[in-house]
């Protein structure tokens, strides 16, 4: 190994970092789902619904994930915490999806 | 009056006319209340996320009514005292509630 291929290496790696990576890190911005298509009230009812926002242990997803506002996250839970209650949804659970 | 939504979920031994009587006797019990039923949903025997007494699945039904909220607290007693009735839940409906449920009403007489 000679030092001009190393020092020609190290030059190399400078110019890559000192250009901008044009890797996607963000994909597209989230959005709440219920402001976009005006929903006003979530039916606990409709178990089939509320599955979009639970996980495969039968957890409520975070906001982080799912992008719905908290107004609506706070439907959510109530809707999700009563359709537990009349087993229409599982308390805990596995591999759900 | 506020607008209020019951479901009740009935033990799955029971047979067609008791589930039936059942219903009838709870919409007799709001009616006679001073309570104005506007509709009833049975959904059937469905199988439940998780077993409730050791059963697997109940008979759901639906009630929906519009009633002054006073009796709200003597009509959860009589449930709670029926043996029938495995779980139940009031929900006081909201405005918005108020008009999914107008809609949802619209959707199922549609369906049949």
């Amino acid at each position: 190994m000679s030092s001009i291929d190393q020092a020609g290496k190290a030059n190399q790696g400078e110019i890559r970092y000192l250009t901008p990576l044009d890797i996607a890190t963000k994909s597209n911005k989230k959005y709440c789902r219920f402001k976009r298509s005006g929903i006003k009230y979530i039916d606990y009812k409709d178990p089939d619904f509320l599955l979009k926002f639970i996980n495969e242990q039968g957890k409520i997803l975070p906001r982080r994930l799912t992008g719905t506002s908290l107004k609506f996250q706070r439907k959510i839970s109530v809707a999700v915490k009563r359709a537990r209650h009349l087993a229409l949804l599982p308390y805990q659970a596995d591999m759900l999806k | 009056m506020n607008h209020y939504e019951a479901v009740f979920i009935l033990n799955p031994v029971l047979s067609d006319d008791q589930v039936k009587e059942t219903v009838k006797k709870f919409e007799d019990y709001l009616s006679k209340k001073g309570s104005e039923i506007i509709s009833t949903e049975h959904w059937g025997l469905k199988k439940f996320a998780y077993p409730i007494q050791n059963k697997q699945s109940g008979f759901y039904n639906l009630i929906d009514f519009k009633a002054p909220p006073t009796i709200i607290d003597s009509f959860e007693v009589e449930l709670r005292r029926d043996e029938r009735i495995m779980r139940y839940l009031n929900v006081k409906l909201d405005k918005y509630a108020d008009a999914w449920s107008v809609k949802r009403r619209e959707r199922n007489t549609k369906k049949a």
